[in-house]
């Protein structure tokens, strides 16, 4: 049941993907990395209880945390051109 | 045993349905006309199918240790995927991006 | 609630998040987790973090039993109605932008009606300001749903206003 779980989540993170090379703007491309961040981050979850390897969940967490943090980032230098500001 | 038969099933419902969500999320992403659209749809794989997932997994694990790092990860996608999105959609719409609307407002219209 | 109050529950949270992430009672670890726990409310108090802002446990009891449980059933409901524009055919959307004035009073609040807006699926809120709103939703009838004295707009409203008399 985990499998089919992970195979979900791969399939969406495919269809992401595929988002990300067609999308016409780049706020396509970034929600299509969202998505494939927050699916990378469930997968690490499901392979650990797959594996009977409850820990991979710390590595889930830095995941999330790296995927929001990112996204802001990226943001932040569209729209300053740099990340050293203060915004606003 | 037979209670933790019924948590089995529960968690698998649960998986699978978070699945379900999930890839209809990500088809979402493919077929929406324009970008604001498209965050809708994600949003679905962001709440529910992430949601209904670690909620499957939860059940697996009980009141644990792995338990606890679940709820951490459910709560982190409950507080921080809104404000992705909003950052993402305000970004777009300085950016200059128009929504493509039902009926629209006065100006141009863009939906056929 | 007094400051004093706030800063020791932040302390206690701290705690309990680097035990369960470390999850050995070891005595060593155990001493570690106080001291960065400690370290980290010494930094919130300079930053002037640690307010009602930063750490709104006053509203955590109200949240927690009232606030999340309709909100989770809102998520549920909606999700169901995005996932079925998904898989239709013809894909019945109709997006509509909304302008609306919130009810709420403090920072908090507005935050809190925002991420709800956006955490339900079919709805974002675009901008957000104490004046206005602008909220972009999936269909006319998920745009129905989000305005001044709406559902969520009341309960929120409530949520923030709820625990005035204790402070």
């Amino acid at each position: 049941m985990f499998a089919a779980a992970a195979i979900a989540l791969l399939v969406t993170a495919a269809l992401a993907l595929a988002r990300a090379a067609l999308g016409p703007t780049v706020f396509d491309r970034l929600q299509a990395a969202n998505t494939i961040g927050t699916c990378a981050m469930l997968l690490v979850a499901v392979m650990g209880f797959l594996n009977g390897r409850p820990e991979f969940l710390d590595l889930a967490i830095i995941y999330g945390l790296l995927n929001v943090i990112g996204m802001v980032a990226v943001l932040k230098f569209f729209r300053k051109g740099k990340l050293g500001e203060a915004d606003e | 045993m037979n209670l933790a038969l019924i948590i089995d099933l529960a968690s698998w419902v649960c998986l699978l349905a978070g699945s379900f969500f999930c890839v209809v999320g990500g088809i979402g992403l493919l077929r929406m006309p324009d970008f604001y659209t498209r965050v809708h749809a994600a949003s679905l794989t962001d709440t529910l199918g992430a949601g209904l997932i670690l909620l499957g997994l939860l059940l697996q694990a009980g009141f644990t240790l792995v338990g606890a790092k679940l709820v951490m990860i459910g709560l982190l996608i409950f507080f921080a995927s809104p404000t992705g999105s909003h950052a993402l959609t305000r970004a777009a719409l300085v950016r200059g991006i128009a929504p493509q609307l039902a009926d629209p407002p006065e100006a141009s219209s863009s939906k056929p | 609630m007094p400051g004093s109050w706030r800063t020791f529950s932040l302390f206690l949270f701290l705690l309990l998040f680097w035990w369960l992430l470390s999850g050995m009672p070891a005595p060593f670890l155990l001493a570690a987790g106080v001291g960065s726990a400690l370290l980290v409310v010494w930094f919130a108090r300079r930053l002037n973090i640690d307010d009602h802002e930063g750490h709104p446990v006053h509203l955590a009891w109200h949240a927690l039993f009232f606030y999340w449980p309709w909100l989770l059933k809102e998520i549920a409901v909606s999700a169901w109605q995005v996932c079925r524009i998904v898989l239709d055919p013809k894909l019945p959307i109709s997006p509509t932008l909304v302008r609306f004035k919130p009810s709420q009073i403090t920072d908090v609040g507005l935050v809190i009606h925002a991420n709800s807006i956006t955490l339900t699926p079919g709805t974002i809120s675009v901008e957000v300001s104490r004046e206005e709103f602008l909220v972009h939703a999936l269909t006319r009838e998920g745009a129905a749903g989000v305005q001044a004295g709406g559902a969520m707009d009341r309960r929120v409203s409530a949520l923030e206003s709820w625990p005035r008399m204790f402070s």
